[in-house]
């Protein structure tokens, strides 16, 4: 179903389908198929788990891994900012670097490893190139006691999938510009007041995470 | 403790500081909101997501084998600074990113005098946009003043209310360009607020505009 060629609406899909928990790797295998320049479907692969081992074990070939998968996509990210190749390998040391101290800050049930290392190239971004102090947001408790569920991780990281697919699958005007307003210098002024994208059911998810913090923040 | 906000981001606002085009003052506005309230700091995170799935998606560019010996040796030898550790001890007005940049408490602001028992603090942010905390005392009005740009006020403590409504702890204003407004501080409660501008205010009278240089805005 993820990778069937029908158009869908994200909205329209049922958190936590029936299928979801059930289905194996193999299921899964079929996604990003319009994908350019791209070798293999890198989606499915269980960045979660990487971040895992890096998190509990210090685990340097999960590292590797992470590291070769994002940090070409950093690197074009921060060269589509303005920065010349060596101040983007530079920075994209020092992202990939965070991304190993600060396992411990990445929350599954709240953002895809692809949406927690694009805030930490976005932040140095900000560091960097725009040459800014970042105002960082009160800090949510996050330790063991407030572990999620299983079944809340595979949910919002299926939704993360389904946003990636809507997006592609967007009239291709509409997708540069939005990719502009991530990737290229689009000021916020010309970022359109409503950017139409197909984000209630994640948004929904993320909003339930941020409620179970709360409350264990209140139990402690 | 958030279900009580009214008054949010917009969703242009939103995908800005997602994207990270937006002015440093607007940030620091946004961060403090989002800290206060759920509602916005899931539709961030949900925009933060719309870049994360941008990322998997454009072409990549290739990044040489010293780029990745040189990760390994920061994560292996590199000395990490306390991981931006937060100093400011909490406080029941100010949350943590306006922390940061008061570098203290709601006791540290360093409240200048600007006429009518109004007081602010003007907040080092970059030039594009201005950022200042306002005291207002009980009762009292900011002058009626139109905006060449955009002006967003967070209220920290206490209450205002102006032509459109009334904007308790939490709840953000967007006033646009055109839009003339009056705030009056609540008669039972000092008002702290935290506003924003990306260009200079326009006050109606001679006594404003005397006041503006005062003001720095
Ligand atoms: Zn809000």
């Amino acid at each position: 179903m993820l990778g069937s060629s029908a158009p869908f609406d994200a909205n329209d899909v049922t958190p936590v389908a029936a299928g979801v928990l059930s289905r194996g790797g193999e299921g899964m295998r079929t996604v990003g198929m319009k994908r350019v320049g791209l070798d293999t479907p890198e989606m499915t692969e269980d960045w979660v788990g990487c971040l895992v081992r890096i998190r509990d074990n210090r685990d340097e070939a999960a590292f590797v891994e992470v590291f070769e998968h994002f940090a070409p996509r950093v690197k074009a990210f921060l060269m589509r900012g303005g920065s010349d190749n060596a101040l983007a390998e530079e920075c994209v040391q020092e992202v990939m670097a965070t991304v190993w101290h600060k396992s411990a800050m990445f929350d599954a049930s709240r953002a895809s490893v692809a949406t927690w290392i694009f805030t930490i190239a976005r932040n140095k971004k900000i560091d960097v190139l725009r040459k800014q102090r970042r105002p960082e947001p009160e800090d949510l408790p996050w330790g063991p006691e407030a572990e999620p569920d299983q079944a809340d991780i595979i949910g919002l990281q299926q939704e993360n999938r389904q946003l990636g697919e809507a997006i592609a699958s967007l009239p291709e005007k509409q997708r540069a510009l939005i990719e502009k307003a991530y990737f290229g210098d689009l000021s916020h002024s010309e970022i359109a007041d409503e950017t139409g994208l197909p984000l209630g059911t994640i948004k929904s998810r993320i909003r339930l995470a941020l409620e179970r913090l709360r409350h264990a923040m209140d139990n402690t | 403790m958030t279900h009580s906000i009214n008054h949010h981001l917009s969703e242009k606002l939103i995908a800005g500081y997602a994207a990270g085009t937006l002015p440093e003052a607007v940030n620091l506005i946004i961060a403090s909101h989002i800290s206060l309230c759920d509602t916005c700091r899931a539709e961030v995170e949900a925009h933060e997501a719309v870049g994360g799935a941008i990322m998997e998606r454009v072409e990549s560019a290739e990044v040489s084998e010293a780029c990745l010996s040189g990760a390994l040796d920061l994560i292996r030898n590199g000395a990490w600074s306390a991981l931006d550790q937060r100093v400011a001890a909490p406080d029941p007005v100010l949350p943590a990113p306006l922390r940061d940049y008061v570098g203290g408490t709601l006791d540290d602001v360093n409240w200048r005098p600007v006429g009518m028992g109004v007081k602010q603090a003007v907040l080092e942010t970059s030039s594009e946009a201005t950022a200042r905390l306002l005291y207002i005392p009980a009762g009292t009005a900011v002058p009626d003043h139109g905006h060449s740009g955009m002006e967003l006020t967070l209220v920290l403590k206490g209450a205002f209310s102006d032509e459109l409504d009334r904007f308790a702890r939490g709840d953000i204003e967007i006033a646009h360009e055109d839009m003339q407004h009056t705030p009056i501080a609540d008669v039972s409660e000092d008002c702290i607020c935290l506003a924003v501008t990306d260009a200079p205010l326009k006050f109606k009278g001679l006594l404003p505009r005397l006041m503006q240089p005062f003001l720095k805005i």
